[in-house]
């Protein structure tokens, strides 16, 4: 609405949001003040603000361990493997569901999301004893396969909704200019469908990152990411708070970021398309 | 453009991803349902054999399991209905012209991206801890004994970690929502003498309508799975006062060492989960962009 | 060089006949308009001598070989889309070169067909912008210039003009013909406007639910309609048609006439105005008589009546009779 309102209402309106959504980044924030105060100053009773002592230290710490930056690379490595896996399935599927739709592709979108319906524990068992069998417990591939399964559905349904925006006139064209399917792909399609193929990329690494099930279960020391290894460690033995709160600090501050700038990606994949 | 040439590529391509998600459904699931009706325990492994509906006779005989499901139904139900409800007023608030809005929403989305474990941890820690936490503060500051967040109230604590992180989702999808209304309709609305009340409920809440429906559809998959978040705080407990349907299946799985039953368990949520998905489907198949 | 033939080409999708079957031969160098309302199947026509559809049945013979299970791309044809279909990642220069790229030509040569299309097409300061900075003219040019690189058999054009206004439309519309009487190659022309298949056609073909009505040049359908289908859908405003005693005076179940062959002044038909618009160059009048409905009459220059006089008609010009099929007589 562009018409001017009264700079009071504007001012109690402003003031209304901004406490409110305060109020909901709050843990986060106060998440961030105590990783970097001293252990003594974290759990101090009333909560210290401005008259806590300062330090760098939890961070040092917690990095100096030696299995942290093994956690923060297992978690890069299987959440980008997983993703690029997934593109690498999906993007041929989508091509082909959006472009050379068949009678049966809104069926089949329809199967394909109701898959990441089922519930994983369903499936927890059989698959536990066969990546046991496998010898894929606590390995970094074995987590890379899951989580793109679990993901794939996603990945499929956000490409083809970007691949739907292409002019099909624009691929007829390509054909017609001699250009085979491999061409079509390569020089056509790919460079138009970029962006979409970024945002998917983008939401699936998040998705990935914070998955807090098959990387609990399938993991034990070697290859568990970050989310299996805070799970595990948060009981107060392990960390203090301060140090929790570093821990914790690096293990959301790359998603956080990701996060910010992937809003409208958030969107469009998580409600399959519906809303955008 | 379709013809037999790329007719038949296009099913080439799609293959994979079929066949791929044929296997990771299928097969587990038939091999879970192979072993609800084995006697199956990782202890005592050569004592497998045909056991019939036992298993599935345990779970409906169990109290535990009853329970588990009433803690299913409060946290998926508590979820949506605080989410929805607090994202519907949140969204609105933002809509309106405030000052930093861009900031707004990178405040008001942050829990979203926050791993369950890491939300849990905080949460239960630094906030709910009854010595140390944020809210045993507060008590302390108002002179009443802090609360036991976790022993006392574990599936409040736990709806109420899970809200927090998914209250940023339904806001994000409504204030999309909100802001794809054309301020024309509004405009029309207004000079066909609607007051503010009226056309929130005649023309924004109807046109929010369609994006409600696919945050409840859309968080209501992702809920019944939650997980990590019970793992970090309160592994199910005091008892079982906090154990969710899928929990008490890892539980079963993973604590009890009993295959079988925890397979029965398995089957017995994916019918569960099928009639909500059927229900789901009806709704969310109108409104996709297939 | 670009003589197509279609024989018995059916096409249809599912249980739907959108072409029943159709016979048609278009000539080498001759510009061929495929016109007639939406949903007549003229798109489809065009397309389906594209390769961008397989046929159900019947045979495409370019240049006497048999085409009908080639792939686009090894028809020799080159295609200019409604809505240009440009790559909007690629330059004006890269997409024109982009079908010769994709038939292998080496670069020295690709270079010289673009600066020939550019010259032709007035492109050539545009060469290295991207189509998203283009007008709509422009782009149309564009899409025209990747078309003329390849030296194809024929052009095939798909409503090329409706997304232009007008007045970039009738310049488009001379720039096309100019183009067809320099390269004298086979132009396929698909519209839904008769202006533009009156004016630039050497050969109309009008469909209608996927059958050809009729094929001729422009003014033979003009002059001798086979039916009133044709009758009524070339010429504007359309031809009057008349049925009951008028039509059973000169032995015909309707007869036609064109508004612009009836005269005002003294004559048989007697009627009332109703609606008159005058444009100072010509003048349209409805005039509603009695015994024959309401006629459509066109003047030029001004003419001076206006709604509620009382006037008098006279045909002056052909007087089309149909039989009770809608047949010419």
């Amino acid at each position: 609405m562009a018409r001017a309102q009264s700079p009071r209402r504007t001012a109690l309106m402003t003031l209304a949001a901004w406490s409110v959504a305060l109020i909901i980044f709050f843990p986060v924030l106060w998440m961030i003040l105590t990783s970097f105060k001293t252990e003594v100053s974290a759990v101090a009773m009333p909560p210290e603000f401005l008259s806590a002592d300062w330090t760098l230290d939890n961070y040092v710490e917690v990095w100096a361990r030696s299995d942290y930056p093994r956690f923060f690379w297992n978690s890069v490595v299987i959440s980008v493997g997983s993703t690029l896996l997934g593109l690498v399935i999906a993007v041929p599927a989508a091509w082909a569901m959006a472009f050379v739709p068949g009678k049966k592709t809104k069926d089949l979108l329809m199967w394909m999301l109701s898959t990441k319906m089922m519930p994983a524990v369903a499936v927890m068992i059989p698959l536990y004893l066969l990546f046991l069998k496998l010898g894929l417990i606590d390995t970094k591939i074995g987590l890379v396969i899951a989580l793109m399964l679990m993901n794939l559905p996603i990945i499929i349904w956000m490409l083809y909704t970007y691949f739907k925006e292409i002019p099909a006139e624009i691929l007829e064209a390509a054909r017609m200019d001699g250009a085979g399917l491999w061409n079509e792909i390569v020089h056509v399609l790919t460079p138009m469908a970029l962006p979409g193929i970024a945002s998917t990329m983008l939401l699936n690494v998040i998705l990935a990152w914070n998955e807090a099930f098959w990387t609990i279960i399938l993991t034990t020391t070697k290859a568990a990411p970050l989310s299996a290894f805070i799970a595990s460690f948060s009981a107060p033995q392990g960390l203090f708070y301060a140090k929790l709160s570093a821990a914790s600090a690096m293990a959301i501050m790359p998603i956080l970021i990701l996060g910010w700038f992937s809003q409208k990606q958030l969107v469009r994949g998580l409600t399959f398309g519906a809303v955008k | 453009m379709s013809t037999h040439s790329s007719r038949l590529a296009a099913r080439l391509m799609v293959a994979p991803s079929v066949a791929l998600l044929l296997v990771w459904m299928i097969v587990p699931l038939a091999m879970t349902l192979y072993y609800s009706f084995r006697l199956y325990r990782l202890i005592s492994p050569e004592r497998a054999g045909w056991t019939g509906f036992t298993n599935y006779v345990w779970f409906f005989q169990s109290p535990d399991f009853w329970l588990a499901m009433l803690n299913t139904l409060a946290l998926v139900g508590g979820v949506l209905v605080i989410t929805v409800v607090l994202g519907i007023l949140i969204a609105l608030l933002i809509d309106q012209p405030v000052k930093g809005q861009g900031v707004l929403r990178i405040l008001v989305i942050a829990p979203f991206f926050v791993m369950p474990p890491v939300a849990a941890s905080i949460l239960e820690n630094l906030f709910m801890h009854p010595q140390n936490g944020l809210f045993a503060a507060v008590s302390m500051g108002l002179g009443t004994q802090p609360i036991l967040f976790l022993q006392d109230y574990p599936m409040w604590s736990v709806i109420g970690i899970v809200s927090w992180e998914w209250l940023p989702f339904s806001t994000l999808i409504l204030l999309t929502a909100l802001q794809s209304l054309s301020s024309e309709q509004l405009e029309a609305a207004e000079m066909d003498g609607a007051g503010a009340f009226s056309r929130f409920r005649y023309i924004i809440l109807p046109h929010a309508t369609r994006a409600i429906t696919v945050v409840i559809l859309i968080q209501t998959i992702f809920l019944l799975g939650i997980f990590g978040e019970i793992y970090t705080t309160t592994q199910g407990g005091p008892g079982s006062a906090s154990t969710t349907l899928p929990y008490l299946i890892f539980k079963q799985a993973i604590v009890a060492k009993d295959i079988g039953r925890a397979a029965a368990g398995g089957i017995i949520a994916v019918i569960l989960a099928n009639i909500v998905a059927y229900f789901l489907m009806r709704g969310i198949g109108r409104h996709l962009d297939a | 060089m670009g003589k197509i033939e279609l024989t018995k080409v059916r096409k249809s999708f599912g249980e739907v006949d959108v072409i029943p079957g159709i016979d048609l031969v278009i000539e080498d160098g001759e510009f061929v308009v495929f016109v007639g309302p939406s949903g007549c199947g003229k798109s489809t026509l065009l397309r389906l001598i594209a390769g961008l559809e397989d046929t159900t049945s019947g045979t495409i013979e370019i240049d006497g070989k048999d085409a009908t299970a080639l792939p686009p791309a090894k028809r020799g044809l080159a295609m200019v889309f409604q809505s240009y279909a440009l790559y909007p990642h690629m330059t004006v220069r890269k997409n024109i070169a982009f079908p010769l790229k994709m038939a292998g030509m080496e670069a020295a040569e690709q270079a010289k067909r673009i600066e020939r299309a550019a010259s032709v097409l007035n492109l050539t300061a545009y060469l290295d912008r991207r189509p998203g900075q283009l007008s709509g003219g422009q782009r149309q040019r564009v899409a025209i210039g990747r078309a003329i690189v390849r030296e194809p058999a024929a052009f095939l054009f798909d409503e090329p003009l409706s997304n232009l206004d007008a007045a970039l439309r009738v310049g488009m519309r001379q720039e096309i013909s100019e183009l067809h009487q320099s390269l004298k190659t086979t132009m396929i022309y698909v519209t839904h406007d008769q202006v533009e298949a009156m004016t630039m056609a050497d050969k109309i073909v009008v469909l209608n639910a996927g059958r050809i009505e009729q094929v001729g040049a422009p003014l033979e359908l003009y002059h001798t309609p086979k039916n009133i289908f044709v009758a009524g859908f070339i010429g504007s405003p359309r031809m009057n048609l008349i049925t009951g005693n008028e039509a059973a005076k000169h032995n015909a179940h309707t007869i036609g006439i064109r508004p612009e062959h009836i005269t005002v002044g003294d004559g048989p038909w007697e009627g009332v105005v109703g609606l008159s618009e005058h444009l100072g160059s010509d003048s349209f009048i409805k005039v509603d008589v009695a015994g024959l409905g309401t006629l459509n009459v066109r003047g030029t220059g001004e003419l001076n009546v206006h709604h509620g006089d009382r006037i008098k008609l006279a045909p002056a010009g052909k007087i089309h009779r149909f039989d009770a099929n809608g047949l010419a007589i």
